[in-house]
């Protein structure tokens, strides 16, 4: 399949990664020609398989419903590129 | 001074628990040789002082009876392992002076055993690269050369642990392995590294890439040494429900080199027809060595071997565009600005598209595809099909008696440094050929050092074990690395 400007254009908004329009010939490029060595698994016929879930070998356990860890507010905000009492600080949001 | 050349984990715990040498003198012994090799670019953070500090809680540990497995013993962590307090980036500008408040599982365990600190290791970005060249702290240059002296790559994705550990700037590495990021690093440096078990270690506090398919493992000098690092960063965690709760023996005490009776399957599927020769040397020698200690060689079929790598190269990209949302500029790392008239979405976009790499932009924008309304069923749906049939292949046989697989751990020796990177993804990609479809089913695997090519550069043998068998794959492991007795070292010329 390839990929023309206007699907990587699309991708990209998807993505939320900023391309500028000049990048988009080369990017799209780049994305069919990945895609087309993708395209070698059509040559497997898988029409007899309907699980796609591999199972993991080890038990799965339930675990009891409760909080054991938590209330990092500080920490957490210390990471934050900015934050405002207590919050995120975001650019205005709401016209 | 100790020498601390080919120092292993298992020399160094006979040295401290004698007092031949303190943790403190070790330690520094190995600051002091990463001081002078800044042209490797191996380390992305040196923190001098939280590993004296280490080594001196060692130190009082060493003075009692009991002593932890790993006390003492100085290591080197990929920067895709949480740190707390330790600035942790996954090399990427995204994470932008990023300090976890938190420690990861495996990392914990290693200071819980009493091991030490050196630093933080260069990466290829979020472990996307086999070359060690998309990092925002730049490339890793190899301590091996050619005769023609060109820098190589050490391999990625964790290239700075596999320079590390064959510079000896570290007694061993901890890196992760999500489509061979352990093994063909150390292939190409003459080193030991191991993949275990998809689950055998928890992810919890590793940064994420695929997580079906991310595994932590170690990056050592010796067989012997992967065993001891092993025991102590497996088992089951309650932050992880993917780590699994099967029992962790003691893996060194397994190794008795004994591998008589013991059947090693050769996949027919990994002969292909642009090995170079030597490779097909290696892998026959490796053959005739474990023949010759006793062992059974069955000729084995793996028939979807050729899909792997385009398997791998749908649903790796899928989990990665899903795991990477997270970085948005609000809530750490880099945010980018915006002007007055522009808003959320731009600040997410602009944050994302100055914050990563091109490669990770790349592998992002086709997750996004893959996974995209339409092409969904097409790509990502098929893809996790032939992966079921991938496992299969290997379920067959291991059902049929075999108890490890023998094949090349790459396809070639270490290339020189900008000679694949600036060329088309997909012969980077290559690169992975051999490693991927351990990851794609979930089973360990281990690269031997096994010989030099014609240029001098070393070249790797892996073995593939069975799910939760790491004990037998690594006595298989060590019996070949005995036989082999491969002991080369790069000649020091970065200092």
């Amino acid at each position: 399949m390839k990929i023309d400007v206007k699907t990587s254009k699309r991708v990209a908004r998807l993505a939320r990664i900023e391309v500028l329009d000049e990048q988009l010939v080369d990017i799209s490029k780049e994305l069919t020609n990945i895609v087309e060595f993708m395209e070698q698994l059509n040559e497997v016929d898988i029409s007899d398989l309907k699980k796609t879930i591999i199972k993991s070998s080890s038990q799965q356990v339930d675990r009891e419903d409760k909080v054991t860890d938590g209330d990092y507010q500080t920490e957490i905000l210390n990471n934050a590129p900015d934050s405002q009492a207590g919050f995120f600080a975001v650019t205005k949001v709401i016209e | 001074m100790i020498d601390i050349k080919n120092l292993t984990i298992s020399e160094a715990r006979e040295l401290l628990k004698s007092k031949s040498i303190s943790a403190k003198e070790l330690t520094e012994a190995y600051l002091k040789r990463i001081k002078s090799s800044s042209k490797l670019n191996a380390y992305c953070l040196v923190d001098e002082e939280n590993a004296l500090k280490q080594a001196a809680v060692s130190d009082i540990t060493l003075k009692s009876k009991t002593t932890p497995s790993m006390c003492g013993i100085p290591i080197g962590v990929k920067d895709l392992f949480c740190t707390k307090g330790i600035k942790t980036q996954a090399a990427s500008k995204i994470l932008e002076g990023f300090i976890p408040s938190y420690e990861s599982t495996v990392t914990q365990k290693l200071w819980d055993a009493g091991s030490v600190m050196l630093g933080k290791l260069n990466m290829d970005e979020f472990a996307m690269g086999s070359s060690n060249e998309t990092s925002v702290y730049g490339p890793v240059t190899s301590p091996w050369r050619s005769q023609d002296e060109v820098s190589l790559t050490p391999g990625g994705s964790s290239g700075g642990c596999s320079a590390a550990v064959a510079a000896d700037l570290c007694l061993a590495a901890i890196g992760t392995d999500t489509g061979g990021s352990i093994r063909q690093p150390a292939a190409f440096t003459g080193i030991v590294g191991l993949k275990p078990t998809y689950g055998r270690c928890s992810r919890w506090g590793v940064i994420a890439f695929a997580s079906s398919l991310d595994q932590a493992g170690s990056l050592t000098k010796t067989v012997r040494d992967s065993a001891i690092i092993l025991e102590t960063i497996s088992g089951f965690d309650t932050k992880d429900s993917t780590s699994g709760q099967h029992a962790v023996p003691n893996f060194e005490q397994m190794l008795t080199g004994d591998i008589r009776k013991k059947k090693i399957g050769v996949p027919k599927e990994y002969k292909i027809d642009d090995t170079p020769e030597e490779i097909e040397k290696l892998w026959t020698d490796g053959i005739a060595k474990l023949s010759d200690a006793g062992a059974e060689i069955v000729e084995i079929s793996l028939p979807h071997t050729r899909y792997a790598l385009p398997t791998y190269y749908v649903l790796a990209p899928a989990e990665a565009s899903s795991n990477l949302a997270r970085y948005d500029g609000i809530r750490y790392g880099k945010r980018a600005t915006i002007s007055e008239t522009e808003g959320l979405i731009e600040l997410y976009e602009r944050s994302r598209s100055e914050g990563f790499g091109k490669e990770v932009k790349r592998r992002i924008m086709l997750g996004t595809y893959v996974l995209s309304a339409g092409f969904y069923e097409a790509y990502y749906i098929r893809a996790q099909k032939v992966r079921m049939l991938i496992k299969n292949d290997f379920d067959t046989v291991f059902s049929q008696g075999i108890d490890a697989i023998l094949t090349p751990t790459a396809p070639s020796a270490a290339f020189p440094l900008g000679e694949k990177i600036d060329k088309s993804p997909i012969e980077m990609y290559l690169n992975d050929i051999f490693t991927v479809p351990a990851n794609l089913a979930g089973l360990p695997g281990i690269s031997i050092p096994s010989g030099l090519d014609k240029k001098g550069l070393p070249l790797g043998l892996q073995l593939i074990g069975k799910s939760w068998n790491e004990g037998e794959l690594l006595n298989i492991a060590y019996r070949l690395e005995q036989d082999t007795g491969f002991n080369i070292k790069p000649k020091c010329w970065w200092e």
